[in-house]
């Protein structure tokens, strides 16, 4: 009996928790849709460009030092496999496509995620406690235009071009080991990218970036406008923003990477 | 004009408001009072289209608001003002900007037409040189009177006040109810004031209408409220009730 009951717990609580990641993918969803309609009117351009330079050029500092590290260690940790086997000539470019392909957008947005998306929810959360969102509506103005549009832009413009900034510091950081630790020359370093790396490898990975860009500040809006009242209902939507931004954008490389590399 | 017909609000299980109805003519200062918890904010949130009832009308100058799309209920919102509990000024805009807001996104008006607007509203709320300010600058009377200028900034035929007295002392509250009534009297708006403070609801209403556990169980023109015998009622009015 007491295993019965067991058992039906468990299904009631994949049950339930089925329902609410259900009932959240549905509401993402539609936000992001009524986001994307209302870029039919002529998006605010004064609040992109604000938004853009909030939300963009003060993430340059953390984007560099995370990708050089990367671009280092990466390269610190294939060189020497690369030379045994006699493949020191390919390790530029295989250090190049890495990064362009798949670790240059997928650090970018978690970075991105994390400081960019995270400031998103604490500013609209903040609004929302404070009555300020109810106000842009009684004032006949939409929420999804003033607040969302500009952000979804800016950050689906940001994203991308943080990107090519890390994807060239990841890269500098892997010439760096490959040179100055591993004993590889300047000029195979660069011959290999050369050889090696095609436009797509690095567009591709832009692409990502750009959709990267849309799921963090939708998601930064939704969990901002759902935010429970109070001031640890700004923490808690902080929180579930940045987790669940992190979520989307691994599963999204996966799906994309399919789809762009196949 | 304002016109509930009988209107229903449930949150899930529980049901806020039961049958709403009242009419409010055009120039008319309403007074809803009740005890925290009896759905007058609810009730505010309703007329002004910021959710929606479950069942019921609410007509708005001949316009029955419960059905229409978010893009229609907008143009109807061009027509009135809120002034909110809590101010809800824009915290990262200058007190100028937030007075300007609705001017600058729904009409094409210069700049200086707008300005010369925004020094008008604000001379109108005693405020005259707040403009360049932030509204972290502001205690919560001066926030208040900011809000005032920021709904009637759009020239509206209609105004909301939530609690406008909460949280100021008596002397700031006495300077927002004569401003209730100095607006009222300057623009002939029509205004509903949400209040438990009874010596403000006398003072700024023609009529007075009581929530009382999601039901309006009386609504008079204020003299008459005062003298009403119904328990609930007096025992709200408490000292403003006349024998």
């Amino acid at each position: 009996m007491r295993g019965r009951r067991r058992v039906e717990r468990l299904f009631e609580g994949v049950g339930q928790f089925v329902i609410r990641w259900l009932q959240y993918t549905g509401e993402v969803v539609l936000l992001l849709a009524e986001t994307i309609r209302q870029l039919k009117r002529p998006p605010r351009m004064r609040h992109v460009f604000g938004q853009m330079a909030h939300l963009g050029a003060d993430s340059l500092p953390i984007v560099g030092l995370t990708l050089l590290f990367t671009g280092m260690v990466m390269t610190l940790q294939i060189a020497h496999e690369f030379i045994r086997f006699g493949a020191q000539s390919t390790i530029g470019g295989v250090i190049t496509i890495a990064i362009g392909r798949e670790l240059g957008p997928v650090l970018v947005g978690v970075v991105a995620a994390g400081r960019v998306g995270s400031a998103i929810t604490a500013e609209i959360s903040t609004m929302k406690v404070t009555e300020q969102i109810d106000a842009l509506r009684v004032m006949a103005t939409s929420p999804i235009g003033y607040l969302i549009v500009p952000r979804m832009i800016a950050c689906m413009a940001m994203v991308p071009m943080l990107t090519v900034f890390g994807d060239v510091i990841g890269i500098l950081g892997g010439w760096l080991i490959a040179t100055g630790w591993s004993g590889i020359s300047s000029y195979l370093y660069w011959n290999s990218i050369t050889n090696f790396v095609v436009v797509h490898d690095i567009t591709g990975g832009l692409v990502k970036a750009a959709v990267f860009g849309m799921f963090i500040a939708v998601l930064g809006c939704y969990c901002g406008l759902k935010a429970p009242a109070g001031a640890e209902g700004v923490g808690v939507a902080t929180t579930r923003s940045v987790v669940s931004a992190i979520i989307v954008i691994f599963i999204m490389n996966c799906f994309l990477s399919l789809i762009l590399y196949k | 004009m304002i016109e509930l017909k009988h209107v229903d609000k449930s949150f899930g299980e529980k049901r806020v408001l039961k049958g709403v109805s009242f009419r409010v003519e055009d120039g008319e200062t309403l007074a809803l009072i009740g005890g925290s918890g009896s759905g007058k904010s609810t009730l505010l949130r309703l007329m002004i289209g910021l959710d929606r009832p479950t069942a019921g009308e609410i007509w708005i100058d001949g316009t029955e608001i419960t059905r229409l799309a978010e893009d229609e209920l907008d143009e109807v919102r061009l027509s009135m003002g809120m002034v909110f509990q809590y101010s809800a000024l824009f915290d990262s805009m200058t007190v100028g900007d937030n007075v300007a807001f609705g001017l600058r996104e729904h009409t094409d008006f210069s700049e200086e037409k707008i300005q010369d607007i925004v020094r008008e509203k604000l001379s109108l709320v005693g405020l005259p040189d707040a403009e360049d300010m932030m509204p972290g600058e502001l205690s919560g009377g001066m926030k208040k009177r900011v809000s005032l200028a920021r709904a009637l900034a759009f020239g509206p035929s209609i105004i909301f006040y939530d609690e406008p007295d909460s949280g100021l002392d008596p002397v700031m509250t006495r300077k927002i109810d004569d401003l209730i009534v100095a607006t009222q009297e300057k623009l002939g708006v029509t205004s509903i004031v949400v209040t438990h403070d009874m010596e403000s609801a006398c003072l700024v209403a023609n009529r007075i209408a009581m929530l009382y556990e999601g039901e309006i169980i009386a609504m008079e023109k204020t003299e008459d409220f005062r003298r009403l015998k119904d328990l609930r009622v007096r025992e709200f009015l408490g000292s403003f009730a006349i024998e």
